[in-house]
């Protein structure tokens, strides 16, 4: 009889559930609702101060940008969502092809967001900068020995290089902008070379990098710096003394520069609440936020004379390639093929 | 002995019912009119749940050739020779794990059989992604084991040699540890079932315990192996979380890749039909080797035999034997999260983590029930109207078990988005209103998707409990003037008591560890554990994971203890 019990209970939660499930919302004015690829913890804390200071409630769904794309797509002008907000410019630019953005004019934001950060047409706009520069072992390389991501390529860093795999996005984002600054050609030849000074297949995310070139494994990784800002300030003294083994080198410095992308948010084509909408982007380039994502999430301010945190400034200033992001997005699918055939797993 | 509680002590997971087979060649069976409601209510059933995936499967048709022609240059052998890999390594281990646990816990006496007899199911409640991170943590070339070795022994990058977690080898490992359960489970129910005459009769003939176990009790209980294999490999084929952070291509990450990264949906749905294809082969392995399967069922009294008395030494290899995939598939995983969990606790468990539990054990409980009540509807009627029609039905609404949440979710959100928008539509023009997103903005999506996904299990259990009432009973209870449905429900539901908990636990189970679909059709403000665990694992930080981790582990746990409660019941039956 177990197992009638066991019955009776599901169904008393399934009859909880049913009633759970919010009836059709009323288009509430102090309301916005928030697709985010950036993962809730964060992103919520902004939210709540955007909340307390405007008195707009945020409904927010957190998953991987792709998903979200494809979930705006099919939804179309029944989509809940009034704004995207992704990690990277080329989902962003892919949304905006997809048509489920929408052209916003904000002087704000215009005045606020340098325009390569930004969509020319104010489709999307850069929140915050995330650098991917080398990082490499104190004790076994010196900075001299290091210029370019091309150089990388050479014959001196054969099994010393450790970077994620091909599957990531600031890999394909990396290839791209090599392309749109090289051409398909010689990044394709850059790119079988760099792979053959890979020190192990492409495993694990950008701290499992740091900590495999804080451990030997390898002498130079490929990461965004905000990984080794997690580590670095993080409770786990582990994965802090392995931050301390590595120093950060900024690379193109004399060229193209070191390649940024930007996390960024739209207004999507079939909004609701849009106004609602430009207030939160607004507000997510205030100092107030712009400098919390620097203390909190180690990435660089989008928005100049932001002050930033002492661990940045720590790594110096730098200069960031300032190639249009659009771009990213339009090469992302070329940059994969290309991985593919150099045998970038 | 029909009241044999289990699914367990059948492996009719995918396979029609040899009764039905027979019914259906015989040329006095009874013909149904074309409108016949059973027939009709089977099929509509099987339709609805096969859209998803036929949905996925039509964005073949759009394609050009050019990226498959692309992948197939570059990245297309390596997909095909991992996964058959992957499925090779993960029978290995799941066979070799699952069949001597189930075969010394059932036939041999040893110390701490009874408590192995139920701790080997608790691998089960760890889902595959989270023992990945956590072996990941623990043996990566950073991690506390191999710093230790190295401030041990004085080695630095190159001294010396150390397995490689994350490499086609450590994702066998990792989805042979957790997903033995299934061979175990159902090896162990066709053992303790089998006819103790048959193996009595085999000794005294003269063949040793070794030569007994090969030549007669294996083969006895192949097809419920098989059946139990077949599930292991069909969760192996739709692992994406596991392969995709150790580096392993496999179809799943490809089909991943290649939809998004190449924005390419019909390459996508190329690679699932592969995938499909290779499914569809692990189904006639699984049916061909299960087409004997009624010479199992016929021994209508199982003398309950002694077991085995095994000397000690017998017995201390039999106790590492059942504690080796206890240790490495549970005990190690799971105190390495607690130890992490109780760092965080304190942080990470408040007001908003209960509410997970509950969104969890909600979601878990809906669609366990859901399932049920669709797969005692599919199986029943397969059983009233076994035409060819009926049975390829119900064939078609098991597809989805093999294929990944990611794939399934898309697949789910086209059709519904399509019904949104028409019902939307049709509402503005004749009643002025709009219904917005009344199911793909709802937790009715994920429920649709959760059916879709594992169907499979539930109808599988029911199928086989049903197989196994003689269909005598059936013509009895309708002579004395029941209806079918009441067949069903007086005369079926009572004696497959422990069968419909088997199938309800193992989608419980199931879906509280699912994250691909979860993660892409929730509602707003909604979250599960899963979720949340994936959420911040994949963001590295796996030491603030483990909470929700431990709470999925836990929450999964009572499921599968009260399984092999009413497993071992049977047994003493």
């Amino acid at each position: 009889m177990l197992f009638q019990r066991f019955i009776t209970g599901l169904l008393l939660t399934s009859s909880l559930l049913v009633t759970s499930i919010p009836a059709a919302q009323a288009d509430d004015e102090k309301l916005v609702h928030l697709y985010s690829a950036r993962k809730e913890a964060l992103i919520k804390p902004v939210l709540d101060q955007f909340t307390e200071q405007t008195g707009i409630k945020v409904k927010l769904i957190t998953s991987k940008a792709d998903a979200l794309l494809k979930r705006l797509q099919t939804e179309g002008r029944n989509s809940p969502a009034d704004v995207l907000l992704t990690t990277d410019a080329g989902r962003l630019h892919r949304a905006r092809e997809a048509g489920v953005l929408q052209p916003i004019e904000s002087e704000v934001l215009n005045s606020a967001v340098p325009a390569n950060y930004r969509d020319a047409d104010g489709y999307w706009y850069g929140l915050s900068l995330r650098a991917r520069p080398i990082v490499y072992a104190k004790d076994r390389v010196k900075p001299e020995q290091l210029s370019t991501y091309e150089a990388l390529a050479q014959k001196d860093m054969k099994g010393r290089v450790c970077i994620r795999s091909s599957n990531n996005i600031y890999n394909q984002s990396l290839v791209a902008s090599m392309i749109s600054s090289r051409g398909e050609v010689a990044t394709e030849a850059w790119a079988t070379d760099f792979v053959n000074n890979f020190a192990r297949p492409p495993r694990g995310g950008d701290r499992d990098q740091i900590k495999a070139v804080a451990a030997g494994q390898c002498d130079v990784a490929v990461v965004n710096t905000y990984y080794l800002g997690v580590m670095l300030s993080g409770g786990k003294t582990s994965e802090r003394a392995a931050g301390e083994k590595v120093a950060v080198f900024w690379p193109n410095q004399n060229d193209r520069g070191t390649h940024v992308n930007v996390s960024g948010a739209g207004v999507t084509a079939h909004a609701r609440h849009r106004d609602n909408a430009i207030k939160l982007i607004e507000f997510l380039t205030t100092s107030q936020v712009q400098s919390w994502y620097a203390r909190v999430n180690h990435e660089y301010p989008v928005v100049d004379g932001v002050e930033s945190s002492e661990l940045l400034n720590s790594w110096g200033e730098f200069k960031a390639d300032t190639i249009n992001l659009t771009e990213l997005g339009r090469l992302n699918a070329d940059a994969l093929r290309l991985m593919d055939r150099a045998g970038w797993r | 002995m029909l009241d044999g509680v289990n699914a367990a002590n059948n492996g009719a997971m995918f396979v029609a019912p040899i009764s039905s087979i027979r019914r259906w060649c015989n040329p006095f069976s009874r013909q149904w009119p074309l409108w016949d409601p059973w027939r009709l209510g089977v099929m509509l059933v099987a339709i609805v749940f096969a859209l998803p995936v036929l949905t996925v499967l039509s964005f073949i048709l759009y394609g050009d050739t050019q990226v498959m022609s692309h992948l197939a240059e570059t990245v297309l052998l390596n997909y095909i020779s991992n996964t058959v890999w992957l499925v090779l390594g993960v029978s290995y281990g799941t066979l070799s794990i699952g069949i001597v646990c189930a075969w010394l816990v059932s036939v041999c006496e040893f110390p701490g059989r009874r408590w192995f007899q139920w701790m080997l199911l608790l691998p089960m409640a760890m889902p595959a992604y989270i023992i990945a991170y956590t072996y990941t943590g623990m043996l990566d070339f950073a991690g506390p084991v191999q710093t230790s070795l190295r401030e041990w022994s004085g080695w630095g990058y190159g001294d010396y040699w150390f397995p490689e977690i994350r490499s086609l080898w450590g994702a066998m490992a990792m989805l042979s540890l957790v997903l033995y359960p299934y061979v175990y489970l159902l090896a162990r129910a066709a053992f303790m079932q089998q006819s103790g005459a048959a193996l009595e009769a085999s000794r005294i003939l003269g063949a040793g315990p070794w030569r007994s176990f090969f030549k007669v009790a294996l083969p006895m209980a192949r097809p419920a192996i098989i059946a139990g294999l077949s599930l292991a490999l069909m969760e192996t084929l739709a692992d994406f979380g596991t392969v995709q952070y150790f580096g392993v291509d496999t179809f799943t990450t490809g089909i991943f890749r290649t939809w998004y990264g190449l924005g390419d949906s019909a390459a996508a749905a190329q690679l699932s039909a592969m995938l499909l294809v290779m499914v569809f082969a692990l189904v006639v392995i699984e049916r061909y080797s299960r087409r004997r399967v009624r010479y199992h069922h016929h021994s209508l009294q199982r003398a309950r035999q002694p077991r085995y008395q095994l000397n000690r030494r017998q017995a201390g290899l039999a106790v590492v034997a059942c504690l080796l995939p206890l240790l490495f598939g549970f005990l190690l995983p799971f105190v390495q999260l607690l130890m992490w969990a109780l760092e965080t606790a304190a942080e990470m468990v408040d007001e908003a983590y209960l509410q997970l539990v509950f969104n969890s054990l909600l979601l878990a409980s809906m669609a366990a029930m859901l399932a049920l009540f669709l797969a005692l509807f599919m199986a029943y009627g397969q059983r009233l109207r076994p035409v060819l029609v009926v049975q390829f039905a119900v064939r078609v609404a098991s597809m989805g078990y093999a294929i990944p949440g990611t794939v399934i979710a898309v697949g789910v959100m086209i059709p519904l988005a399509l019904l949104d928008q028409s019902l939307d539509s049709w509402l503005r023009v004749n009643w002025g209103i709009s219904s917005g997103l009344l199911f793909s903005g709802t937790l009715v999506a994920l429920m649709f998707a959760y059916i879709v996904r594992f169907l499979a299990v539930s109808i599988g259990t029911v199928e086989a409990a049903l197989t196994k009432i003689r269909p005598s009973m059936d013509d009895a209870a309708r002579s004395l003037g029941y209806r079918p449905w009441q067949v069903l429900r007086n005369v079926h539901m009572p004696i497959m008591r422990g069968s419909l908990l088997t199938a309800v636990l193992m989608v419980f189970v199931d879906v509280l560890k699912e994250l691909p679909a979860t993660l892409i059709l929730r509602p707003f403000d909604f979250n599960t554990l899963a979720v949340r665990a994936y959420e911040l694992a994949s963001d590295e930080r796996l030491a603030d994971a483990s909470t929700a981790a431990v709470a999925i582990v836990l929450v999964g746990i009572v499921p599968v203890l009260l399984l092999s409660r009413s497993i071992s019941r049977s047994g003493k039956n």
